[in-house]
C-alpha cells in the first residue's frame, strides 16, 4: 500500500479515502466518520515529513476500524444501541500500535451488533450491503470492513474473526482477510464476544499489506496475558510440498461453483507440483454444533457486563434495579444477541451443563486432534470458507440455524486455534466473487500469507470500483 | 426438544432481560431450532476424552505484583455513567443506585 512522503501527501490520501467514503454512502458502511481528527494527523505527518523526520511503516495511510475496537478518536458502538456511542478512555492495543506506525483512522465500519452474526444484517445501524450486487449482504461480522476494502475506500480495515467473521466478508466481497493464531494480536480495548475464540485480524487487498500489519501488532501484551511471546516476525521461511483437501467438505451442501473452484485450484497446484493429500474429519461435522454450544456459553458471561448502570444505554422507564438491568438489556441488545445470550444460559445452567457445555469441551479437543492429525499428512489445508456465495438481504435473517449454517466451515479454525487466510479465487457466473481458506498449523501465520498470495487473485489497486 | 414458556422465563431471568410476551414467544421457536441442532452432539461419543477450555499455548503467565499505571482512572471512568435520573447517578464521587433491599 502507498505511504505518504515528499510526493504524496497524507492529507491527500486520507482526504481521497473519506471522499470515497461519502460516495459510497449507500452502501451503509460507516457508523461515523472521524473527518477532523483524521485530517488533523495526517497533517502532523505531513510536517514531519517536511522537516525530513522519520515516520512510521504506515505513514498517513487512511483505514477504516471495525467499530467494536476502543478509540479515543470518536467512539465506539460494536454496531449495538446498549453502549450509547462509548467514548472510550483507552485504545485497543492493536489501535495504539497501527497509529504508532503514522496509519489514520478515518471511521468505524458497521458489523453485526457485538459481533453476532455472518451477515452483517444485525446491526442497530442497518445493513451494509454488498461491494458488487447491493441486494446481497456483505458478509459478516466485519462486513463493514470488507465492503470498505473492496471498494478500495481504504487499502486495509481491521477485523475480529471469532467463528469467521475476517474469512467470510471478505469472501464475500472478493478480497484477502487473516485470522492469525490464537493469542497473535492482543484482545485488550476490544469488545469482547468469546474469549477462547476470539481473534483480532485485518482485511485487505494483498497479502504483503496483510503481513505488514501482522509484523506491526502481532506481540505479547502485558495487557492481554493470552498473547504469545514475539514469534510473528521470527517465523522461519518454509515452503509447502503437500496441499489437504478436507474430503467431509465435498458435499452437495456446497455450492457447486465453490467446489468447481476448489477443483481447478488443487488441479493447478498438482500441475505445479504439488502433493494434494485427501483427508478425512469426519469430526468436523460436529463442529458447528460444538461452537454454537461453546460461543453462546462465553457470550453470555461476557454480555453480562453491560448492566446500564456504568457507562452505555440506561432505559429510561425502569425505577428498581431489576428493571434497570432488564429493560436496559432488553432495549439494548439486537435479537440475536438475546438469543445467544439465552442460549448461552441454558448450555452453562444446571442440569445441562454436562449434557452440551462439557460435551462440546470434550469434543474441542477431539476436533483438535483432528487438525494435528492432518498437519501431520501434510503442510497446508485448502478449504472452501463458506457454503456458499453471497446470499439475497433478508433470505436468512429470520432463521439462525439457517444463518448459523453459514459458519459450518469457517467455525473449526477458531475451535482448534489454527491460522486461516481468506484469499480470492474467482467469481460466479453472475460475478460474485468466490473465496477459499487457506489453513496452516499452529504459528505458521506468515509463511500461510506467503503462500494465499501467491495462489490468490491479484486485486489491482489502482482499479478499485 | 420442547421448550416450556417457564423455561423462557427462567433463562430471561438468568440472563436479565425483560422480555415482552411476543418477543418471549419468539425466542422460544428460535431456541427450541438452535437447541434441536446442538443436541446432535448426543451421537458423539465422548467417554475418556479431557475438555479443551482454552487452546493458548501457554499457561502461567506471571508478572511482578506491582500496581501499574492504568489508563483509566476514577473520574475517567465515572465520567461514562449516564447523566442522572430519577434515583441513579452520580453522588459524593459514586454510583448512586436504586435500593436493593
Amino acid at each position: 500500500m502507498q505511504i505518504a512522503s515528499k510526493d504524496v501527501s497524507a492529507v491527500d490520501m486520507v482526504r481521497a479515502a473519506l471522499d470515497k467514503a461519502k460516495k459510497y454512502a449507500d452502501y451503509n458502511i460507516f457508523i461515523s466518520l472521524s473527518e477532523d481528527a483524521a485530517l488533523n494527523r495526517a497533517k502532523e505527518i505531513d510536517e514531519k515529513i517536511a522537516k525530513g523526520e522519520k515516520v512510521g511503516r504506515l505513514a498517513g495511510v487512511p483505514y477504516a476500524c471495525k467499530d467494536n475496537f476502543l478509540s479515543k478518536q470518536g467512539a465506539t458502538t460494536a454496531a449495538s444501541k446498549i453502549l450509547e456511542p462509548l467514548k472510550a478512555p483507552l485504545n485497543a492495543t492493536a489501535i495504539e500500535k497501527l497509529e504508532a506506525e503514522g496509519a489514520i483512522m478515518i471511521g468505524r465500519v458497521n458489523l453485526d451488533a457485538f459481533a453476532h452474526g455472518s451477515s452483517t444484517e444485525n446491526s442497530y445501524f442497518g445493513v451494509t450491503k454488498n461491494s458488487t450486487d447491493m441486494e446481497r449482504v456483505a458478509g459478516g461480522s466485519s462486513g463493514g470492513s470488507a465492503v470498505a476494502v473492496a471498494l478500495d475506500i481504504v487499502p486495509f480495515a481491521t477485523g475480529t474473526d471469532t467463528g469467521g467473521s475476517i474469512r467470510q466478508p471478505a469472501s464475500f466481497n472478493g478480497v484477502y482477510g487473516i485470522k492469525p493464531t490464537y493469542g497473535t494480536i492482543s484482545r485488550y480495548g476490544v469488545v469482547a464476544m468469546a474469549s477462547s475464540l476470539d481473534c483480532v485480524g485485518f482485511l485487505a487487498r494483498n497479502t504483503e499489506d496483510l503481513n505488514l500489519l501482522m509484523e506491526i501488532c502481532a506481540g505479547q501484551d502485558p495487557k492481554d496475558l493470552t498473547t504469545l511471546p514475539d514469534y510473528y516476525t521470527k517465523t522461519e521461511k518454509k515452503e509447502p510440498k503437500k496441499i489437504g483437501v478436507i474430503k467431509d467438505f465435498d458435499s452437495d451442501a456446497i455450492d457447486p461453483a465453490i467446489r468447481e473452484v476448489l477443483r481447478q485450484k488443487l488441479s493447478e497446484l498438482k500441475s505445479d507440483g504439488y502433493d494434494i493429500v485427501d483427508l478425512e474429519m469426519p469430526i468436523l461435522k460436529y463442529a458447528l454444533a460444538v461452537y454454537y454450544i461453546i460461543c453462546p456459553a462465553e457470550v453470555a458471561s461476557n454480555l453480562s457486563r453491560y448492566d446500564g448502570i456504568r457507562y452505555g444505554y440506561r432505559s429510561e422507564d425502569a425505577k428498581n434495579l431489576d428493571e434497570i438491568f432488564g429493560e436496559s438489556r432488553s432495549d439494548g441488545y439486537m435479537k440475536e444477541n438475546k438469543r445467544r445470550i439465552m442460549v448461552g444460559n441454558f448450555v452453562l445452567s444446571s442440569g445441562f451443563y454436562d449434557a452440551y457445555y462439557l460435551k462440546a469441551m470434550k469434543a474441542r479437543t477431539l476436533i483438535i486432534q483432528a487438525f494435528d492429525d492432518a498437519f501431520k499428512k501434510c503442510d497446508y489445508i485448502l478449504a472452501p470458507v463458506s457454503p456458499n456465495p453471497a446470499f439475497r438481504i433478508g433470505e436468512k435473517v429470520n432463521d439462525p440455524v439457517a444463518m448459523y449454517m453459514e459458519d459450518i466451515l469457517s467455525v473449526t479454525l477458531n475451535l482448534a486455534g489454527v491460522p486461516g487466510v481468506a484469499l480470492p479465487v474467482g467469481k460466479t457466473d453472475s460475478g460474485l466473487p468466490l473465496g477459499l481458506q487457506l489453513i496452516g498449523p499452529r504459528r505458521s501465520d506468515k509463511n500461510l500469507l506467503d503462500f494465499a498470495g501467491k495462489i490468490g487473485f491479484k486485486i489491482d489497486d489502482k482499479e478499485g470500483k | 426438544m420442547k421448550i416450556t414458556r417457564e423455561e423462557i422465563d427462567h433463562l430471561a431471568r438468568l440472563s436479565d432481560l425483560s422480555l415482552s410476551d411476543e418477543e418471549a414467544e419468539s425466542l422460544k421457536g428460535d431456541l427450541e431450532n438452535i437447541i434441536k441442532y446442538i443436541s446432535q452432539l448426543d451421537e458423539l461419543d465422548t467417554d475418556g476424552v479431557e475438555p479443551t477450555y482454552q487452546v493458548f499455548e501457554m499457561e502461567n503467565v506471571w508478572r511482578e505484583d506491582k500496581i501499574l499505571p492504568q489508563d483509566a482512572d476514577r473520574e475517567k471512568l465515572l465520567n461514562l455513567v449516564p447523566a442522572y435520573q430519577g434515583n441513579i447517578g452520580i453522588q459524593d464521587n459514586q454510583i448512586k443506585v436504586p435500593k436493593v433491599l
